[in-house]
């Protein structure tokens, strides 16, 4: 007998021991699950009755390597975790320790932040939005969202010289100030996006096949997704008003004007809309940001003891010369408080935050992060109970997991 | 005769450069993509480093119907079984890419969990250094990898059984 | 930052459960919690003080950190959706055998942070429906993110079989 919906309430595995159910093991190695995780799923012919995921297949100790390593090397690592939008995790483990450290960057830092973030929130939406139409089958979808993020890429290396996995940011500042050329270059990205992204529309958003796939399938209600500690666009799809960018104001985003992208039915096609609203809105804030970058240093000064002071300053001036000796010699570094502190940027993911406790020298004693993939596959039992074997794809597609970020 | 023993090695080898000319012109991947180098990977085979010009026209994804398989992104002890599963499921002859500095020797993470170098469980052909390496890196390792096949390439692998007795024979001489 | 002040929730917690140490820091304010009445002061600020959404649940191993008094801290992060506010609590628990209650029971999401708590660290949530092994293989003897295992572990990431050319 099916099983549908309704029946169904709670996490307990459903089956109650019944012969007929047949188990399929999906993954790890398996297009649809991007990247390595597994889900053992327990079907009665093509619905599925339960799904149990298991995951820890790229589980690299992250958390282990952050408390050997400094706050400007650890970034390179960070770096690695929510790899489709490698710039925003430096910004954010850089907000955390920078708050930390009671360190507050210069305005010109915090716009090009900003601006950054906001790129990469669109490079996220459009792989998202990418492989979801993958998964389902529409391959020329993946590619336009593709050729839109080799724009991005070619913007990050002009910034920084790595296409992703970039380490843009430093404790105080960047690693190199943004030019004339990548704000031409953001430009260009600007005026060349919104007809790609109308494309993308007219080939999905009202495609009868694409609707059939995604409406009503993996629905979250809003209590589900605040019991279930979702954020992001998963949880703002269900209904819940919560964006960080706008409650709690990080970096200059209290100087743009920009609405949170919500919506009500909590299912596939609503995470769809709403990261393709967030796309629209992240536009209009690179449209204000990149026109008004103030002017000044990218770095804060050498009296904060926490960025290396550019050479001109180091051979010149002593407090120059002093910085510069204890940033770099071994033994000393920059001092830090013993104190613990948990910082939370709005990650394309979720909320992405950085528990980080001090212990006086310029490695943090233990460096966790919240990862919001972690919290959002846990939801996948739940979401997926009572569809068939072809809506795992489209709900885990939807469900944006990385799993880098999953594992750590 | 000499001349008729010559005729018989010259087709044989003949017919071994063009087995190998088929087989390396249309060598299909099968991606295990694991982390970061997973989206150079992916970026290889879209639209703008398009990997399908040399040959690699599917990104098949079953083990069965692959001969390439490029291991993207670090590999962890939960996943070096799967990975070895893969390996034995690929039909003969295979190839192995390690691309990224993670499937070569372990990368950033030298840490409890990440096998430092598939290359000391699997057999790697070619190794693309880079974190991550751009597409144009790994499309320089399999036009590489290409002419490898073309160089060494027979029709019945023996080039694969020759080197595991190579081997052997280097490791009981170094005994 | 348009966020509530807090001291009146800190002022109700210590009303209920005695006097607990609190401070604040750089904004967020932090309240020390004895690990047996975990439960009860969540369940009291998840049902009276709207804070509906658990951020997170983690440990902090203080083997070797200068002035520390109990091996491991416990952290719950809470913040309000309605309200937005936040607010962390902390619970100290030792060698042997640590344990918590768990608080699976109020929050669902808290179901997979504390099976990473124990795979991490070995703390056990006493009431957890499925307290199992997350993200290290389930035959993993140690619990890596304690201080006393090392950065590159005793040699398990390298315990495989070899597989050469011509035999597989």
């Amino acid at each position: 007998m099916p099983l549908t919906l309704s029946e169904l309430a709670d996490d307990q595995p459903q089956d109650g021991g019944q012969p007929y159910l047949w188990t399929m093991n999906f993954g790890p190695q398996h297009p649809a699950t991007h990247t390595t995780l597994r889900l053992v799923l327990k079907l009665d012919g093509e619905r599925v009755a339960d799904a149990i995921p298991d995951i820890g297949f790229l589980h690299s100790g992250f958390e282990k390597i952050g408390e050997s390593l400094d706050f400007n090397q650890y970034v390179t690592v960070t770096d690695r975790m929510n790899y489709i939008s490698p710039m925003s995790n430096n910004v954010a483990w850089h907000t955390a320790i920078e708050k930390l450290l009671g360190i507050e960057v210069t305005p010109r830092c915090s716009y090009i932040r900003t601006i950054i973030c906001e790129l990469m929130r669109i490079s996220d939406h459009l792989l998202c939005l990418g492989a979801m139409g993958l998964d389902v089958g529409a391959f020329t979808h993946f590619m336009y969202a593709f050729n839109a993020r080799e724009t991005i890429y070619e913007i990050a290396e002009a910034l920084c010289g790595a296409r992703f996995t970039n380490s843009y940011t430093r404790v105080g500042g960047a690693m190199r100030d943004i030019t004339p050329l990548v704000v031409n270059l953001i430009r260009d990205f600007l005026a060349e996006l919104p007809p790609v992204m109308d494309d993308m529309d007219r080939l999905m958003g009202r495609n009868r096949i694409f609707v059939d796939r995604m409406q009503g399938v993996g629905v979250l209600t809003k209590e589900e997704a605040v019991d279930r500690s979702c954020t992001g666009p998963i949880a703002r799809a269900s209904g819940v008003v919560r964006d960080l960018r706008l409650d709690e104001p990080y970096l200059s985003y209290a100087d743009f004007d920009f609405q949170i992208c919500c919506a009500r039915e909590g299912d596939c096609l609503a995470r769809y809309h709403v990261r393709m609203a967030e796309m629209q809105e992240s536009l209009k804030i690179l449209h204000q940001a990149v026109e008004n970058i103030p002017q000044g240093p990218v770095n804060v000064g050498p009296d904060r003891r926490s960025i290396l002071p550019p050479p001109g300053k180091v051979w010149t001036t002593i407090e120059g010369l002093i910085s510069h000796f204890e940033l770099v010699m071994p033994n000393r570094g920059m001092s830090v408080p013993n104190e613990e502190v948990y910082c939370a940027t709005e990650s394309p993911n979720g909320e992405l935050g950085f528990y980080i406790v001090g212990d006086g020298s310029p490695r943090a004693y233990r460096a966790r992060c919240r990862p919001p993939s972690f919290i959002h596959f846990a939801l996948f039992p739940h979401l997926i109970r009572g569809h068939t074997l072809s809506d795992v794809v489209a709900v885990l597609g939807s469900l944006n997991i990385i799993a880098a970020e999953l594992d750590r | 005769m000499a001349v008729a023993d010559l005729m018989d090695q010259v087709a044989t080898t003949r017919l071994d450069e063009l087995v190998s000319w088929c087989r390396k012109n249309s060598l299909w991947p099968m991606p295990f993509a694991t982390a970061c180098c997973g989206i150079e990977l992916m970026a290889a085979g879209a639209s703008r480093h398009d990997i399908a010009r040399f040959g690699s026209e599917v990104f098949r994804f079953s083990p069965r119907q692959c001969d390439l398989m490029i291991v993207a992104g670090r590999v962890v002890m939960k996943m070096l079984p799967v990975l070895q599963r893969i390996w034995q499921q690929m039909p003969e002859p295979k190839w192995c890419i390690s691309m990224g500095a993670c499937a070569s020797t372990g990368g950033v993470f030298d840490t409890y969990c990440v096998v430092q170098g598939i290359d000391r469980f699997i057999p790697v052909d070619m190794y693309v250094p880079g974190c991550p390496p751009r597409p144009e890196q790994l499309i320089q390792a399999v036009v590489d990898l290409q002419e490898k096949i073309l160089r060494e390439g027979t029709m019945f692998g023996k080039e694969f059984y020759i080197a595991s007795r190579q081997q052997t024979k280097r490791a009981l001489q170094e005994l | 930052m348009n966020m509530l002040p807090i001291e009146e929730t800190v002022d109700a917690l210590r009303a209920a459960f005695g006097d607990l140490p609190a401070s604040e820091f750089r904004g967020t304010t932090r309240v020390v919690v004895p690990a047996e009445k975990i439960y009860d002061v969540l369940k009291l600020l998840k049902e009276k003080h709207q804070f509906d959404l658990l951020v997170d649940i983690t440990c902090v191993d203080y083997l070797n950190y200068p002035g520390a008094k109990d091996r491991f801290g416990l952290v719950y992060l809470l913040a309000g959706t309605g309200a937005n506010r936040r607010l962390t609590i902390r619970a100290f628990v030792n060698e042997p055998e640590p344990a918590v209650r768990s608080v699976v029971s109020l929050w669902k999401g808290a179901n997979w942070l504390e099976r990473e708590v124990w795979d991490m660290f070995g703390i056990q949530f006493e009431g957890h429906p499925d307290l199992r092994r997350i993200l290290m293989p389930e035959e993993f003897a140690a619990f890596p993110l304690r201080k006393d295992y090392p950065l590159q572990g005793f040699g398990e990431r390298h315990n495989f079989p070899v597989l050469k050319r011509g035999e597989s």
